[in-house]
């Protein structure tokens, strides 16, 4: 009996997941794409009743210069980078308030990490009520916390804010995500050798020179890690807009919610091109990241 | 290193700081409790809300007194609530155990293959894996509905666990390849100098030792698939799709929502993964580690 290679069992026994992903992922990336080159914009031709022609690109460039499409890009824009700063200031300060023991860590740390447990469709709950918009008598939420504590001037309507509402999207997503990078953070900061510290405090170096010489070059890759993971989260934000706001205010649109009304009229054709668009700013940050990372596999 | 592949363990951020460095000035001790509790009342807000709202009844509807106790506590939201998030509740378990345990078994297989089993080009398929981690699922979405209908999956549930299976193949693969690269290769090439072929290897050498993995991955999964919107809301309804369905419907359905009865969900619906949390935190925070959060 001749000897079959013996890798080849390895590759059976993964096909079936290489199958379902190739049909699941790249199957259905390339049929979007084509999805988005259609006239495809009502139900009769979502069912088949009517016929769908090719357009070619025109669906995007039209997207593109739409006014309504250029708001949500706006507004996605703002809240990548508020709720990247926001997440990263904050678990970065909390990772290094940690880092060295102190009483009581594991509370902390557990208290700030367990709203990642949450569904963003709980925490919209809370942060909807949170966020009420009514002011003076009326008002709830923060706003009613701030006149209690003499804060008043800090009140306003949030999300309904018609140019900066997605701003206050960004508050309860960086309270759910910051522990996560502060995670992040701690497991860097546990991973740099004591020795290397010493060894430059033994050269004589100032705090300040060893964190800039020492401690965050060893905390680069990690940061780098925090800024995709928080950032791809955030071009795909839709579960915590649609539980606060909802689909249909104007004021915190995004492409993953214009996707989504698309969707609801059977626009295939525009849903299918907000799809493309999310993915090729995904893909953007994630392809030379994934790269990079394997290219550092393959030295070891 | 790599920063995805090559993400920190468990260990090194559960453990307690190292007891051999400086813990610093007095001053500067003060001021790290004075960061640390303060963040803590902050995170602490939405928690005090929800808790206290869900006990307030109809008395308390003023808004002056939204942050205070309840004059009068009562269950009645939680019964309300509960009446309407039951069923729901029991479909996301139906939904998410499969889900889970069928994805990590692939998850194994795969990470097994790709870092002790290799194949020619192995690296190239573990980085195109990986890739469907971060798409965003909106790029996937519209084949994805006329598939099930084209291949009449039925709405509801059984859709769900299918598309939570295989998009949770790559997450699932990548924490069990990193878990795998550091089983010794000596310990896989004396079971194969014993005549044991891959699927022996894999059952008798691999599987036994993988019991904490399985641990963090089916955790992963558990928590992502319950918290899961976005294909919930494109497969299911209120009415046949999992709690977090039940859950925005009883909080922004038609109805007059009541934030007694919507906040005393928001809690019974975050119930089962804020337990695993607490009862299996460790290895929650493995998943996490592993370089990947689905939004």
């Amino acid at each position: 009996m001749t000897r079959v290679r013996s890798w080849i069992p390895g590759l059976l026994l993964i096909s079936p997941s290489l199958l379902l992903l190739g049909v699941f992922v790249y199957g259905f990336i390339g049929l979007s794409f084509r999805e988005s080159l259609t006239d495809k914009h009502t139900a009769a031709q979502a069912t088949g009743r009517d016929e769908v022609g090719f357009v070619g690109l025109s669906n995007y460039t039209e997207l593109l210069a739409s006014p309504a499409f250029q708001h949500s890009l706006r507004n996605l824009v703002i809240f990548t980078v508020v709720f990247l700063l926001g997440t990263l200031i904050i678990g970065f300060c909390w990772a290094w308030v940690l880092e060295r023991p102190i009483k009581g860590e594991g509370i902390f740390r557990s208290v700030y990490l367990f709203p990642m447990a949450v569904s963003f469709v709980a925490s919209g709950v809370v942060w909807k009520w949170l966020l009420n918009s009514n002011v003076g008598e009326q008002a709830s939420g923060l706003n009613r916390l701030f006149q209690m504590t003499g804060l008043g001037f800090l009140q306003n309507e949030w999300w309904t804010n018609p140019r900066y509402g997605i701003l206050a999207i960004a508050l309860p997503a960086i309270w759910q995500l910051s522990g996560y990078v502060m995670a992040l953070f701690l497991a860097g900061f546990r991973g740099i050798p004591d020795e290397l510290r010493e060894a430059a405090r033994v050269d004589g170096a100032s705090e300040l020179q060893l964190y800039r010489h020492v401690v965050f070059p060893q905390l680069s890759p990690v940061a780098l890690s925090a800024l995709i993971i928080i950032g791809h989260m955030s071009l795909k934000s839709f579960d915590l807009i649609m539980s606060i706001a909802n689909q249909s205010a104007y004021s915190t649109k995004v492409p993953a919610i214009d996707m989504y009304n698309f969707a609801t009229i059977y626009d295939y054709a525009n849903s299918a091109a907000v799809g493309v668009i999310l993915l090729v700013l995904v893909a953007l940050a994630v392809v030379p990241y994934l790269w990079y990372d394997a290219r550092a596999r393959k030295r070891g | 290193m790599g920063a995805v592949t090559t993400a920190p363990g468990t260990r090194e951020i559960t453990g307690s700081g190292k007891p051999s460095r400086r813990t610093g000035s007095p001053g500067w001790r003060t001021f790290r409790y004075a960061v640390l509790l303060a963040s803590l009342l902050l995170v602490l807000i939405p928690v005090y809300v929800l808790f206290v709202t869900s006990f307030k009844g109809i008395g308390d509807a003023s808004p002056s007194r939204t942050w205070f106790f309840p004059q009068a506590w009562t269950v009645e939201n939680w019964a309300e609530a509960w009446e309407a998030l039951s069923p729901a509740l029991i479909r996301s378990f139906a939904m998410v155990i499969p889900a889970a345990v069928l994805s990590s078994l692939l998850g194994s297989m795969n990470g097994f293959v790709l870092s002790r089993w290799r194949f020619p080009h192995a690296n190239l398929v573990f980085t195109l894996i990986l890739f469907g981690m971060f798409i965003p699922y909106q790029a996937v979405m519209i084949p994805l509905v006329q598939l099930m209908i084209d291949i009449n999956v039925p709405n509801g549930i059984p859709s769900l666990i299918l598309l939570h299976v295989v998009y949770g193949i790559p997450i699932c693969t990548l924490i069990f390849r990193n878990y795998y690269e550091t089983v010794p290769m000596e310990l896989i090439e004396s079971a194969r100098v014993d005549g044991a072929g891959m699927l022996r290897t894999y059952f008798s050498v691999v599987l036994p030792i993988s019991i904490p993995s399985f641990v963090v991955v089916l955790l992963w999964q558990f928590t992502s698939a319950w918290n899961d919107f976005l294909f919930a809301v494109f497969f299911s309804t209120a009415n046949n799709g999992p709690v977090t369905m039940a859950l925005n419907n009883l909080a922004n359905g038609a109805m007059l929502s009541n934030y007694g009865v919507s906040m005393a969900g928001a809690l019974i619906a975050s119930l089962p993964t804020l337990l695993v949390y607490v009862l299996l935190g460790r290895y929650f925070v493995g998943g996490l580690m592993a370089g990947s959060v689905k939004g």
